[in-house]
């Protein structure tokens, strides 16, 4: 049977102001993204209801309270 | 030299992405024909608010159910597996382990406690046809409320267990930080009860475990993904990687 094996960790960048600042964006970003996926009924996609009902199922399915 | 955010995130997205197809895979067999079952319940009672059912449709069903779910989980998935890369990033050194793939799979089955299996108990997911539109800013403020209680929780488990020496007493003390928040924000959130008595309760089971089997395959794929391309990172970066001592120094 084969060991596991481990890899030597990967050197993580340092938590500097300017990466606390990106990681900001990048978060502010993706909390966009996930609520376009799960609130968002056209405020955000501009267009109209239509993004909205198109991902209706997986709202559901992802245990977004929905209707 | 470190690695850049950059490269962690796009590691972390493509995670989410794979994920997110996958998990809607699952859904696609596993939640479909629930949902199709609760729409026709939802349209024999006719006037629900039905924004699938009723005449005029934005989006048709065959849509809904094949494009627009693994849309949806896609996107989800993305934005997940950002959230991952960048808690990562932020909380690596935190994680007291040598082993990237433990840190990585932790995170992840972190975050899928704080965010899935809290939510999930206090407020499980419902289909079609269950749920009163009156109320869904409410419920919606609550779940968030959950989601992020759910959060705080496992994070006090992990400082409950860092004050302990002996591995039992971490293990115990983690639980116990964990269960308390998990029961305070259980009894301070406002219940909600919204089944009508004559949705089917076979079906409104097989809905929910399908709901939570999404969940639970976004986050296991995802941490699983995320770990596999931290491991080609760390295995093609080379120099970067060997330098030896970079974690403690840096």
């Amino acid at each position: 049977m084969p060991k596991a094996q481990t890899v030597r960790p990967l050197a993580i960048p340092a938590v500097s102001t300017r990466l606390l600042l990106t990681a900001a964006g990048v978060v502010i970003l993706l909390l966009a993204l996930a609520y376009l996926v799960a609130f968002d009924q056209g405020a955000l996609s501009r267009s109209g209801m239509y993004m909205h009902e198109l991902m209706h199922d997986g709202r559901h399915l992802l245990g977004v309270p929905c209707h | 030299m470190p690695l850049r955010f950059g490269r962690l995130l796009v590691a972390g997205l493509l995670a989410g992405l794979i994920a997110g197809l996958i998990a809607g895979t699952f859904a696609y067999f596993a939640g479909e024909p629930r949902i199709d079952a609760a729409i026709a319940i939802e349209e024999q009672n006719t006037l629900g608010h039905g924004e699938a059912g009723g005449g005029e449709e934005l989006v048709s069903r065959g849509t809904q159910k094949n494009v627009g779910l693994i849309l949806a989980t896609s996107l989800y998935g993305i934005a997940m597996g950002g959230f991952l890369a960048t808690g990562y990033t932020l909380l690596r050194r935190r994680l007291r382990t040598g082993s990237d793939t433990r840190a990585a799979i932790g995170l992840a089955a972190a975050a899928l406690t704080g965010i899935v299996l809290v939510p999930f108990v206090k407020y499980p997911p419902n289909p079609p046809a269950v749920g009163d539109p009156a109320t869904i800013d409410q419920r919606t403020t609550s779940y968030l409320a959950v989601l992020v209680l759910g959060l705080v929780a496992v994070w006090a488990g992990v400082l409950a267990a860092r004050t302990q020496t002996h591995e039992w007493r971490r293990a115990t003390a983690g639980l116990l930080g964990f269960v308390v928040v998990v029961a305070i924000a259980y009894l301070l959130l406002p219940a909600v009860d919204e089944v009508p008595g004559t949705f089917p309760a076979v079906l409104l089971w097989k809905f929910r475990i399908a709901s939570l089997g999404t969940q639970v395959v976004l986050w296991t794929v995802l941490g699983l993904a995320f770990a596999a391309l931290l491991h080609r990172l760390a295995t093609s970066t080379g120099p970067a990687t060997a330098e030896p001592g970079t974690r403690a120094a840096a």
